[in-house]
């Protein structure tokens, strides 16, 4: 008989692995990226292809640069390369997503010590660097080839144009809302903005699918979205209680932030309650910039401000240990 | 049922795989020719023995006296001739000294198995009896009962939980107990109320087990202050903290379940290592072996051989260790369900903070142990882990938690010691 294995208890584990998890988060990811080619056009599906494609290369090549065992079979790369792809504008240069990649694996992700360690979300961060460089091609929106309903838009080309986004408009015009496109088109999709914000309903299918998954939990994205709402109603332009709450939640990248970028793992608390101040922490820094702000949108910098908070917010947010008061022993 | 579910915070979901044996009766496993019985049958000090090699002794005999107080002592689970005393293989503790009997086929019954009337048996005399039966708790430790009715003074108890909770995958013995034999259980709960003099008594089930809450339910209407408790299926809901919480909301001591004198009801079941899963009631100090035999033999091979549950239990190296009091199950793993799998790095996606049922951090403990940092566990109240493995069953990562965060515990304990030595 062959000797028997003896190892320490459990003996049984979840089928929930590290790769199932990323690949889920890929999948999710997939409604938004088809919405995004059906409005941007085969440029947008390009940018995605370089985008998750250099960021593979990136991780092997650094890995295997720093003698490390090569772990792109774990699908973390593909979703931090998609992620960063979803926050560019469809008319970026083609080199842009690649040199994006190689900032948010090489730099944010590996040089701290890879996954789990990098302590700012990479497609984020990264992007927070190429908006600083080169503002100029990350601010040239283009119209959307397709409106919300499947009409052609036939003025619309591929062209740049460097015209408003909807949250400029917003801030620039709020009150005024015959400037802003219809909540519909926002919602479904057909606005201006990044590739991936582009539409909400394809990004809230693929939040569920993940809720459903239990891969994200209720707590970052819900308290982040209220704390938005209830400041930017709170706080509106003609005073106290006028503002336009709606408009906010779905316009930007509010929702691809909160349900896919501040959710990640790495760079937010691990604790249920710290999850919810971070939330709040997003939720209030967003609607600050949004408002208050030389920038129209203030999610990405929300994050990455509280991503650098999260360990100090898992300190302070220990969970109650049981039986701290004792009856027993 | 207008029953309330209770449940507690934190806890997974395994799979329950009861199917091979929940709906099994309790069969009686026939008494193998050889029993090895350990002298020391859980927690606290061995037991002297009391017979010695070429002795007659009959069924029931005590034949191992405890030297301390947390000790229970020890009995024959068959009639026959003392071969010898000698270390065998242990299922806890890897070696220990056994009383090596050769069964005569005959059962002749000692006369201090008499069955007695739990209404006309006064407190002390019952807990004598408990003592001397040496019935122990199924937990991993098998904790003496009779230590736990015997609460100090000071103490006020005023409620007594018997634990129906089979949380862990795999086991359905006491499932079985509860629905075949559900006035002995009854019996078992008035028999500690009455000991501790308390008036209420709970008995608590899982909600997967509606056939046990219905025959328990009905036994329990004859005793008055007494009743049946739903509780969430969830893992580790019979851990006796997890369980006192969900039924009361606070902390009590609780008292274990009763067992008869000399044998355990014992569950043998798994997906494909064992021909035929089966509920068996089996003599105390069976082999491992023996008990697989009966359930007509290995499947292939064996990868890993578990006492107890796939959560909790301890991988045995051998098939020649005896069946305990403690012994809730054995289980055999094919290779592929012996996996263990290779761990990568922490991801923090805190399912083990949220798995925790103890509300600890076992990542950022594991991670201070694997560093050799133990000051650190410690302050994170790694010794309030009561290593049910639910951090390390959920973890994606397939991460060392409980395992490693076992280890701080043991270096911290030890270095107490040495404190408090010095
Ligand atoms: S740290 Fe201990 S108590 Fe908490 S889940 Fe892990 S094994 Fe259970
Ligand atoms: S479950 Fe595993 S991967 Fe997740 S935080 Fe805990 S240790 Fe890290």
């Amino acid at each position: 008989m062959e000797p028997l294995i003896v190892s320490s208890s459990p003996h049984v584990y979840s089928k929930d692995t590290t790769a199932r998890i990323m690949l889920d988060v890929v999948l999710a990811l997939l409604p938004a990226a088809a919405a995004g080619v059906y409005f941007f056009g085969g440029r947008a599906a390009l940018i995605m292809v370089i985008s998750v494609l250099s960021a593979v290369m990136t991780e092997a090549i650094v890995q295997k640069l720093m003698k490390k065992p090569v772990t792109i079979s774990d699908w973390s790369a593909v979703v931090t390369g998609l992620m960063l792809a979803f926050n560019l504008p469809p008319t970026v240069p083609l080199w842009l997503p690649v040199v994006g990649s190689a900032i948010a694996i090489a730099l944010v992700k590996q040089a701290f010590g890879g996954l789990g360690h990098n302590f700012m979300n990479p497609a984020l961060a990264a992007r927070a660097i190429l908006l600083a460089a080169w503002p100029v091609y990350m601010t040239t929106w283009a119209d959307p080839i397709h409106g919300a309903m499947g009409a052609v838009n036939a003025a619309a080309s591929a062209d740049a144009v460097s015209s408003a986004t909807p949250l400029a408009i917003l801030k620039g015009l709020e009150g005024t809302q015959e400037q802003l496109p219809p909540l519909w088109s926002i919602i479904v999709g057909g606005t201006r903005g990044c590739l991936g914000e582009t539409s909400d309903l394809a990004l809230l299918l693929g939040a569920a699918y993940l809720l459903w998954r239990r891969v994200i939990s209720w707590r970052i994205p819900f308290s982040f979205i209220s704390t938005v709402a209830l400041l930017t109603w709170v706080l509106g332009p003609q005073g106290l209680f006028t503002g336009n709450a709606i408009y906010h939640i779905f316009s930007g990248g509010l929702i691809l932030g909160a349900f896919y970028m501040a959710t990640d793992y790495s760079s937010s608390p691990v604790t249920p309650k710290g999850q919810i101040i971070m939330g709040i922490g997003c939720g209030i820094i967003t609607s600050i910039i949004r408002l208050y702000g030389g920038y129209p949108e203030g999610v990405t910098y929300s994050i990455l401000l509280m991503n650098v908070a999260a360990p100090l917010i898992d300190r302070f947010t220990m969970p109650r240990i049981y039986g701290e008061v004792r009856a027993d022993v | 049922m207008g029953l309330k579910v209770f449940g507690f915070k934190g806890g997974v979901h395994p799979l329950h795989r009861k199917e091979g044996t929940q709906d099994k009766a309790v069969e009686r496993m026939q008494a193998p020719k050889l029993v090895y019985i350990p002298l020391q049958q859980h927690i606290g000090a061995p037991c002297e023995p009391l017979v010695k090699p070429g002795d007659r002794v009959k069924l029931g005999q005590k034949i191992g006296q405890p030297k301390g107080f947390v000790g229970a002592p020890v009995h024959a689970s068959v009639s026959g001739v003392v071969k010898e005393i000698r270390q065998v293989p242990h299922p806890a503790m890897g070696q220990g000294l056994a009383v090596v009997i050769e069964n005569d086929g005959m059962d002749e019954p000692d006369e201090s198995i008499a069955p007695k009337n739990l209404e006309s048996l006064g407190v002390e005399e019952l807990r004598d009896l408990i003592l001397e039966a040496g019935i122990v708790g199924m937990g991993g430790a098998a904790f003496p009962t009779h230590v736990k009715l015997s609460p100090p003074k000071d103490r006020k108890i005023d409620t007594v939980i018997l634990n129906g909770a089979e949380c862990e995958p795999y086991l359905t013995a006491d499932h079985r107990l509860m629905v075949e034999n559900p006035q002995d259980v009854v019996d078992g709960l008035k028999a500690i109320m009455k000991v501790l003099g308390v008036e209420r008594g709970y008995i608590a089930i899982e909600d997967n087990k509606p056939d046990a809450i219905r025959a328990i339910s009905d036994a329990v209407k004859s005793v008055p202050g007494a009743k049946v408790v739903q509780l969430k299926t969830k893992y580790p809901q019979g851990a006796e903290k997890q369980l006192i919480y969900a039924v009361t909301g606070r902390q009590v001591p609780s008292g274990g379940l009763p067992m008869d004198v000399g044998v355990v009801v014992n569950n043998v079941g798994t997906g494909g290592g064992v021909a035929q899963p089966k509920n068996l009631l089996v003599r105390i100090g069976t082999t491992f072996r023996d008990v697989i035999d009966a359930c007509g033999g290995l499947v292939g091979q064996p990868a890993k051989v578990i006492s107890g549950g796939p959560m909790m239990g301890i991988a045995q190296y051998t098939l020649d260790v005896p069946v305990i009091k403690g012994t809730s199950g054995i289980l055999v793993l094919t290779k592929q369900e012996a996996e263990t799998p290779e761990p990568g790095p922490c991801i923090r996606c805190g399912r083990c903070v949220e798995a925790c049922p103890m509300g600890l951090m076992p990542l950022f403990i594991s991670a201070y142990a694997l560093k050799g940092d133990y000051d650190n566990s410690e302050r994170l109240h790694a010794m309030d882990c009561i290593e049910c493995g639910c951090c390390s069953y959920i973890c994606p990562a397939k991460r060392p938690l409980v395992q490693s965060v076992r280890t701080a515990k043991r270096v911290i304990t030890e270095r107490r010691r040495r404190a408090a030595a010095n």
